[in-house]
């Protein structure tokens, strides 16, 4: 799609015979802009998809910003996931190691390893047994919805509604005692945002600790859910353990700032959020295009396991590779007017959910959940408004996942 | 113009990501053990192979092929 410049005459040809010097990862976006990626990071996309990046720690590497380019490194099982072969685009680590994956973290494995992991989980999270789900989604988000008109015309949006909901579904499915989440949320939070290696080492031994006795349990005292049903397989308590924490810290927090950033974007937006209230049945073709412009999982690592010609580069064995979805899913040469909210545009073949082998496991649930979560609160309240001038709502600084911390909302009472 | 398409899959090469059962629903489900992709019709009627062809260029793993072949048999 990028050699064909006629396409869309606001790209620029990438200069191939400039060779540019390393860049360093943008990750500031501008103020009053917060759904937008990095102005720098869409600069560096429009000149040049795949350009060298320097790394913190040094190491020259690769920064991947074009929708063809970072589609064709996410099919490509050439470019590894395995955790101990990656430098850190945000910090210099120093000497400390990036540790192999724990066992049953399959994120971070590639084939066979990987595989074997994905396919004992992967019949549990089909497109049928997901749409079964729809009617307790339904119900979850009613029982909210319910909740957020008793407690008066104003609550934060993200306690009451964006996290408890797919918090629900997750632990549903996997067995996880709803009581215990709030303490599993807190430390897996620890464990991803804080700065303190005390603190994220306890948060980790807490966890540990917690999902041992919880396998222990479902081991003697199987129930009908997945984690359950795992114990069925060869997977050792090791491995349980780790798919278990993989698993539910990805059902936790990923839906949850979909929703919250979502509705952020829905209300910024009022011709997009009147479309979609007048008109539910946009929900599917809605929720693509919020994945797609919101793309809150990002970047996504990979390094070269050989020499590799892509793009017209060449990517040697042992370099790391950035691959920046929120900017491929920007792309203008894959979607006109990308920086636009249109929920009425073909957003599909979006990499929100990643691509490849590792692309993601619970896409479907996520989009049973969003697909009745944002309809029913627009139809719940019509009059839905941010209770505070949008540059104050706090977003989250989390490299990983982005996402509003709260979102202050509030509504007429009917 | 008839135009016959077949539908073949690489279910080694699949991962079980559903993109062809929500894309091509009347084509493509998954099983329950491993989440794999099963194909309903190898050979899917007009109406549903324009959504065939779709899944097969989303689908993350290229684990699936469509084959065209033109079966325009002349008029008697
Ligand atoms: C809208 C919400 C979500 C987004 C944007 C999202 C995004 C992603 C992305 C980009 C990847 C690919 C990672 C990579 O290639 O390195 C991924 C993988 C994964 N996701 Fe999600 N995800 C979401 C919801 C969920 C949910 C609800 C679950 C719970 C089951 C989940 C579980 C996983 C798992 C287990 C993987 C690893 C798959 C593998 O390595 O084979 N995700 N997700
Ligand atoms: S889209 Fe591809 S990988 Fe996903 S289930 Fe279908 S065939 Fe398998």
């Amino acid at each position: 799609m990028h050699d064909d410049p006629s396409a869309n005459p606001a790209v620029p040809a990438p200069d191939l015979a400039q060779h540019s010097e390393p860049v360093t990862l943008p990750t500031d976006r501008r103020k009053g802009c917060p759904f937008d990626p990095p102005a720098e990071l869409t600069q560096y996309r429009d000149e040049q998809p795949l350009r060298r990046l320097r790394f913190p720690d040094g190491h020259i590497g690769w920064l991947a910003t074009g929708h063809s380019v970072c589609r064709a490194i996410m099919a490509d099982a050439r470019f590894s996931s395995r955790k101990e072969l990656m430098h850190d685009p945000h910090m210099d680590i120093g000497d400390m190691e990036m540790p192999p994956a724990a066992p049953g973290e399959f994120l971070h494995m590639d084939e066979p390893q990987h595989g074997r992991y994905r396919k004992l989980l992967a019949g549990k999270f089909t497109v049928r047994r997901m749409r079964l789900l729809t009617e307790r989604v339904e119900q979850v988000t009613a029982d909210h919805l319910d909740a957020m008109e008793k407690a008066g015309t104003a609550v934060d949006l993200v306690s009451a509604f964006a996290k408890p909901i797919p918090a629900i579904m997750i632990c549903e499915l996997l067995g996880v005692p709803y009581q215990d989440r709030n303490s599993f949320q807190e430390q897996a939070a620890t464990i991803f945002n804080s700065d303190n290696l005390d603190d994220k080492m306890a948060a980790y031994t807490a966890i540990q600790a917690y999902l041992t006795q919880l396998v222990a349990a479902k081991r003697t005292e199987p129930t009908d859910d997945i984690l359950s049903d795992l114990t069925e397989s060869d997977l050792t308590d090791e491995e349980l353990i780790g798919v278990g924490f993989l698993v539910l810290a990805a059902g936790l927090d990923t839906t949850a700032n979909m929703l919250g950033l979502g509705t952020f974007a829905l209300l910024s937006n009022p011709d997009q959020l009147a479309a979609l209230r007048s008109d539910p049945s946009l929900a599917g073709q809605a929720v693509e295009e919020l994945l797609r412009y919101l793309t809150i999982a990002d970047p996504m690592l990979r390094v070269a396991l050989e020499d590799i010609e892509i793009d017209g580069r060449l990517i040697k064995a042992g370099e790391v590779i950035v691959v920046s979805l929120q900017a491929a899913n920007r792309d203008p040469a894959k979607y006109p007017e990308p920086d636009r909210l249109d929920l009425h545009r073909k957003a599909i073949g979006h990499l929100a959910f990643g691509h490849g082998a590792h692309q993601c496991l619970g896409q479907q649930l996520a989009r049973v959940e969003m697909s009745v979560a944002f309809p029913a609160l627009l139809t719940r309240f019509p009059t839905l408004r941010l209770a505070v001038p949008p540059e104050e709502v706090p977003l989250r600084a989390n490299p990983g996942i982005y996402g509003v911390q709260s979102l202050p909302v509030t509504w007429d009472k009917e | 113009m008839a135009v016959t398409l077949t539908i073949t899959v690489d279910r080694d090469r699949c991962v079980g990501a559903g993109m062809c059962a929500l894309t091509a629903p009347e084509v493509f489900d998954q099983d329950d053990e491993e989440g794999r992709v099963v194909v309903l019709d190898t050979e899917p009627a007009p109406a549903h192979q324009a959504a065939a062809r779709h899944a097969a260029g989303l689908c993350p793993a290229a684990a699936i092929t469509v084959t065209a072949t033109d079966t325009t048999t002349h008029q008697q």
